[in-house]
């Protein structure tokens, strides 16, 4: 952490509200330091790469520099002086079946979040897993994917996993484990059981959950407790409230014309967010031109998520104050409740009056959905209001739930403190959970685990917890164990190892299985032997369903049915009073999860902790998020480094201050996940824990906090102010421009938006003539390009900015992770970048996503500036990198108009660890330092489609090549293809009148085009 | 005034003139001859393998088609390299008790893979395939030389960029008809039929001068 270390610029709040005042027609800007016009902002749009970013750790003289350069000039003839060095061939002794040895297969198989089970594809190089897509056959993923699926292959090959058992601080064995827990079974039996604990995460696996009733069935005293931080308690309680169980909630947003969002970031996060980004991206769909039908979204939220961003409308409020609007909304759809005890004067009457009116006029296509961290009793308001709108079996269903257990994990962990203070706990197993580092900080729960006789954890990693337990064993990851998990509806997706465990690790099913006398029983056996219980197959059959269930990754027809459920009519009277309570200090704290590393799950993983979170683009830590206006009310600024402090318990902890435009006053924003004291060597360190600040009375939303200065700074690495495009062009060019009569402050419209009515008016309102105009400033003919002429088309109507391209990308293309300090340098090496845009005031402000991956220029700028010859162009219209040509001049990086280039300043690629050599794709060139690089179309998947089409003696079908960013984005508002054929979809988007390129009027003529973004504004609300 | 310099120097100067140019350019070819040097380019080097494997014995006298063992040829981008099953296959019948063998027979019995020296190798950044080059109608004596005449296995080209691009940029010199891809005693033609054969065949098989940079390097 660079406490100490002073901020180079400031943000001058007061002069962007007056920039922004000062202008005619609403501009877009990307960044407060843009509005300030700050140095260093100004540098980082004037050179890719400036020259005094980060300035100061170079201790580098004039002499050092003639010494390295003679040096090196003397050294430069003799690297290529190298011999290769002499390889193996070790090839099988016994050959598998179906591997051959340069072709990849895939299996089908589902990885886990907060319990929910999503299916994935796996691919694997001969018997290494490289490589993580959607299954297209799994309802939660219909072949996308998110960032926590895509980087798990990294947590994976985590070389910082545990890798060995340990007892009491020393090495043992699972042999030794084992016997142990086979003596503590003997010992546990005579008292059924009592003193026993077993703490797990939720848990949806069917076989685990038979697995442990059945333990409790042996150990009638024993109790089994489940905590995870964004287990839902919420929803559960909601649904409890309203309808006296515990059920689950399914969306059908492709059935929703009017959708209203109570801080509910359901497009990236939570049970299903993958399949529901696919069904919300169905409806922002333009294909039919003006005729089309979009849905309209209304977003209510503190900070501004990524659903808050793709909304039509978005209301900042502090979370606190949502129960008011749930309320409000309530009465006006016709719910009976009384209004809240701390009615807010900030929320408007018109904005809920229009949105009432909006979903009475779409009755059974309107949906109310409430997020995760907001109280119970809003949870029972949504529900109710679903009813009471008929939108129940229509935008929404109920099913059984689809836990083990259904339990108030919050509730069971308290009873466990409780049980470990009195004393009363002889034997705590503790399976995947932390508490040390992530329960409510008032239950001390280190202090209380310290009271259990015999303390055992299995986990990913030695952690905080397995650190205070006498017994920690490695616990398998989900890529090489056997598991199965119950999916955002309910289908039983089959967990399927791809490997053999790297670190002798072994899973919960295998642990528990030494309780209840299964010890001999393997992972599989287990698993299996659970479907074959339950199933009405029977040997021959099952042994087939079995099969088809392996290969497609899921048991087909294990979707729960829709149940009918209707909202107690005293719900309101009994929840009534668990509102917050009164309202005494004007500032909260809200604690949301961070979008990138979760509640501190992915903390480890460097492509997450690297990877810039929506909105604020800022990567490798977390802030205290507050907005403008309430910066300039407590005279604070970005960096600033402050004490935060919540009354009773007197807690405190220190960070920095981070403004986010639109951000709801009055209301800090903490992230979740950071400053682990043992979270490995990339997750130790990072950020501030917020985990100390959280109370059990307020897990999300406390009321009083105070911040104080403490006078020092602190200094983020955000790219947010990075790779700028200048939005007016060289002072030059606007000559010019103004000259042909283009808008000064439009001089160039990198983001195209029209609402629905003006698309309507004007369907090409994304045209610019003036970008047609230098087509014709040549005097040589223009290529002709014959065969293929690959393109993309990226549609800014679909993408809800949830990153999923980005991390796809790093893996696919074996992308190395520079570092918080090189990220503050400009030296992040992503190949695709999601800008974002603003549009309006500071307080409010529309934003714009725009994913941004190499546009492949047909008159690419950056290649005839290359001294060597190492980005060249193909025949297929790919601007090719040539990685052994490159010698690191970066002048093509310094010509690139979009700052797509990405140089390795360092020797980023890691090239010591042994377990990342299988994580690698080995298609995919791994880069040294002093090499420039750059998006390639996958280059990689389009030759492999060659070949084999080649081979076939066919063209290649259109989708037959699907880059990784298209992969896995959920929205499909990425779509690759040959745009000379006029039939493919990558063809037909392109001829949509929405159609534009960035900079046309620059000649570049990129096959990355944009379709515009339409907005569907309520015409009753103006903001 | 007498000469500061005797007449002799004006020989010294012309030949270090002469010299200078002379040896620049000496020592420019003999950095060219090391390169293409058998020494550096490992060009019909026989390595020493962990068992004298003879492809003469096996592909050319006992006439063992070459898909026997590399099975992967056609259908990946590795030719494949036989496990030790494929050894055993004849080798748990015939000269069961050869020393030279002993080798298979451990790798079979332990369950470990023989360690075989790479003959030809390509740098990480280049990537080649198999399976098209078979299918467009590349002998394996194209790249891989008189395989059927080699006791020892050695690489039979240089392996330069530039030795492949002879073949990319002039596909009708090498090309010939699929069915004698796998034959290792193929003869071409004599050089004008090659020529009128190749450009047949290259219209034929819809074969394609790849030469950017992407077709191999990514």
């Amino acid at each position: 952490m660079n406490e100490d270390s002073i901020a180079k610029n400031s943000i001058d709040l007061a002069a962007a509200r007056a920039k922004l005042a000062g202008a005619g027609a609403p501009r877009l800007w990307q960044s407060l330091e843009e509005l300030s016009g700050t140095k260093e902002f100004v540098e980082f749009r004037d050179h890719e790469f400036p020259p005094s970013a980060g300035k100061g750790n170079d201790d580098i003289n004039r002499r050092d520099v003639l010494k390295l350069m003679a040096a090196s000039a003397a050294m430069a003839g003799l690297s290529a002086c190298t011999k290769l060095p002499t390889e193996k061939i070790v090839p099988y002794v016994r050959p598998p079946e179906e591997i051959l040895p340069g072709r990849p297969l895939f299996y089908a198989t589902s990885l886990f979040q907060a319990g929910v089970a999503t299916g994935v594809l796996v691919e694997s190089h001969t018997g290494r897993p490289t490589k993580i897509e959607g299954n297209p056959e799994h309802p939660g993923s219909l072949g996308s994917s998110d960032i926590f699926s895509q980087a798990s292959i990294l947590n994976f090959y985590d070389p910082d996993r545990s890798q060995s058992v340990v007892f009491d601080g020393r090495v043992s064995t699972w042999s030794d484990f084992a016997a142990e827990m086979g003596n503590a079974r003997t010992r546990l039996a005579p008292a059924k059981g009592a003193g026993m604990r077993v703490l797990t995460k939720t848990i949806t696996s069917p076989t685990l959950g038979a697995q442990i009733k059945s333990l409790l069935g042996q150990f009638p005293e024993a109790k089994w407790h489940q905590y995870e931080v964004c287990g839902g308690d919420s929803v559960r309680e909601g649904a409890r409230l309203a309808f006296g169980r515990p059920v689950n909630t399914v969306y059908h947003l492709d059935q929703a014309d009017v959708i209203v969002s109570l801080d509910a970031d359901f497009l990236s996060c939570g049970a299903g967010h993958v399949r529901y980004a696919r069904e919300f991206g169905s409806r922002r769909d333009l294909s039919a031109g003006p005729a089309s039908k979009l849905n309209r979204l209304y977003v209510a939220e503190s900070m501004p998520t990524s659903t808050g961003a793709v909304s039509d409308h978005r209301l900042p409020v502090r979370s606190a104050d949502i129960d008011d609007l749930a309320r409000q909304l309530a009465a006006a759809a016709g719910v009976a409740v009384p209004p809240s005890a701390n009615a807010s004067a900030k929320i408007p009457a018109a904005w809920v009056g229009a949105v009432g009116r909006d979903l009475a006029a779409h009755r059974g296509s309107s949906l109310v959905i409430a997020g995760e961290h907001q109280p119970p009793f809003v949870h029972a308001l949504a529900h109710a209001m679903n009813a009471a709108l008929g939108n129940v079996g229509k935008t929404v269903v109920y099913t059984e739930s689809i836990e083990a257990n259904p339990v108030n994990q919050l509730e069971s962990l308290r009873e466990l403190v409780n049980d470990l203070n009195a004393g009363q706990v002889d034997f705590l197993v503790i399976l995947g959970a932390n508490p040390v580092y992530d329960a409510p900080a008032d239950f001390n729960f280190a202090t209380a685990l310290q009271n259990a006789k015999v303390r055992v954890h299995s986990g990913l990693y030695n952690d905080e917890t397995a650190e205070r337990c006498h017994w920690h064993a490695p616990a398998a990851h989900s890529l090489e164990s056997w598991s199965d998990g119950r999916a955002y509806d309910g289908t039983a997706g089959i967990v399927q190892p791809l490997i053999a465990p790297l670190y002798d690790g072994h899973s919960a099913h295998e642990i528990i299985a030494l309780f209840t006398g299964d010890a001999a029983k393997s992972g599989h056996d287990l698993v299996r032997g659970y479907w074959q219980s339950q199933r009405p197959e029977k040997d021959k059959a099952f042994e087939a369903l079995w099969e088809t269930s392996l290969h497609d990754g899921l048991i087909a027809g294990t979707a729960l049915p829709a149940i009918s459920v209707a909202p107690h009519a005293d719900f309101v009277a009994l929840g009534h009073t668990q509102a917050v309570g009164s309202d005494t200090s004007p500032l909260e704290v809200v604690f949301r999860p961070d979008p990138s590393i979760g509640d501190g799950e992915f903390s480890n993983n460097s492509w997450l902790q690297e990877l810039p979170k929506p909105i604020t683009r800022l990567t490798w830590d977390n802030a205290a998020m507050i907005s403008p206006g309430t910066a300039q009310q407590l005279g604070l600024t970005t960096g600033d480094y402050v004490t935060l402090s919540l009354a009773p318990a007197g807690r405190n902890i220190n960070g920095g201050i981070y403004i986010v435009p639109g951000h709801a006053d009055n209301s800090v924003t903490l992230h979740l996940g950071f400053g682990r004291s043992r979270g490995g060597s990339v997750g130790t360190g990072p950020g501030f824990n917020s985990y100390l600040l959280r109370a059990s009375s307020a897990p999300w939303i406390a009321r009083g906090v105070q911040i104080a200065k403490t006078g020092k700074k602190y200094e983020f690495a955000t790219t947010q102010a990075q790779y700028n495009i200048d939005l007016n062009g060289h002072p030059v060019e606007e000559e010019s421009s103004a000259a042909v009569g283009q808008g000064g402050e439009h001089g160039r419209d990198l983001v195209r938006i029209a609402t629905m009515e003006e698309f309507r008016k004007d369907p090409s309102f994304a045209k610019n003539p003036e970008d047609e105009k230098t087509k014709d400033l040549t005097i040589y003919p223009g290529y002709k390009y014959e065969g293929y002429a690959w393109g993309m088309s990226i549609d800014l109507n679909r993408c809800v900015g949830c990153n999923a391209c980005v991390i796809a990308c790093q893996s696919e293309n074996n992308i190395a992770v520079v570092g918080k300090d090189q990220v503050a340098r400009g030296r992040a090496m992503h190949w695709i970048r999601i800008d974002t845009y603003f549009r309006g005031n500071l307080d409010n402000p529309e934003m714009y996503y725009e994913p941004l991956p190499c546009m492949q220029c047909e008159n690419a700028p950056c290649e005839y500036v290359c001294p060597v010859g190492a980005t060249t162009h193909n025949a297929e219209g790919l601007n090719d990198m040539t990685y052994n040509r490159c010698v690191g001049t970066r002048y093509c990086s310094n010509n690139c108009p979009y700052k797509v280039r990405r140089f390795n300043f360092y020797l980023y690629s890691d090239y010591k660890t042994p377990s990342l050599y299988g994580m690698r794709n080995p298609n995919v060139t791994v880069r040294s330092r002093g090499v420039m690089e750059k998006c390639t179309y996958c280059v990689q998947r389009i030759n492999a489609a060659k070949i084999r089409s080649e081979e076939e003696n066919r063209l290649i079908r259109d989708g037959e090549i699907i880059t990784a960013c298209q992969s896995a984005c959920p929205s499909e508002a990425i779509v690759f293809g040959n745009i000379n054929d006029p039939n493919s979809k990558v063809a037909k988007l392109k001829a949509q009148t929405r159609d534009y390129g960035l900079l046309e009027d620059l000649n570049t003529r990129p096959r990355t085009t944009y379709l515009a973004r339409v907005r569907n504004p309520n015409p009753e609300i103006r903001d | 005034m007498a000469q500061i310099f005797h007449r002799s120097t004006n020989f010294i100067s012309r030949l270090s003139i002469y010299g200078a140019v002379v040896i620049i350019g000496a020592l420019g070819y003999a950095l060219y001859a090391i390169a293409m040097s058998p020494w550096y380019t490992d060009q019909n080097v026989k390595r020493q393998q962990p068992v004298p494997f003879s492809h003469r014995h096996h592909a050319g006298e006992l006439g063992i088609d070459c898909r026997y063992c590399h099975t992967s040829v056609e259908k990946s981008s590795f030719a494949g390299v036989p496990p030790t099953q494929t050894c055993m296959t004849c080798h748990s019948q015939i000269w069961t008790n050869a020393s030279m063998l002993e080798p298979v027979r451990a790798s079979y019995r332990d369950d470990k893979s023989i360690e075989w020296i790479r003959v030809n190798a390509l740098p990480d950044f280049v990537y080649f395939d198999h399976s098209i080059h078979v299918a467009k109608g590349v002998g394996c004596t194209t790249c891989h030389g008189q395989i059927a005449e080699m006791p020892l296995t050695e690489r039979a080209g240089t392996l330069y960029m530039s030795w492949c691009l002879e073949c990319h940029r002039q596909p009708e010199k090498y090309v010939r008809p699929k069915s004698e891809v796998f034959n290792p005693y193929y003869e071409p033609p004599s050089a004008g039929e090659q020529l009128k054969m190749g450009k047949k065949l290259v219209a034929e098989y819809n074969i394609k001068s790849l030469q950017t940079c992407s077709t191999c390097h990514r």
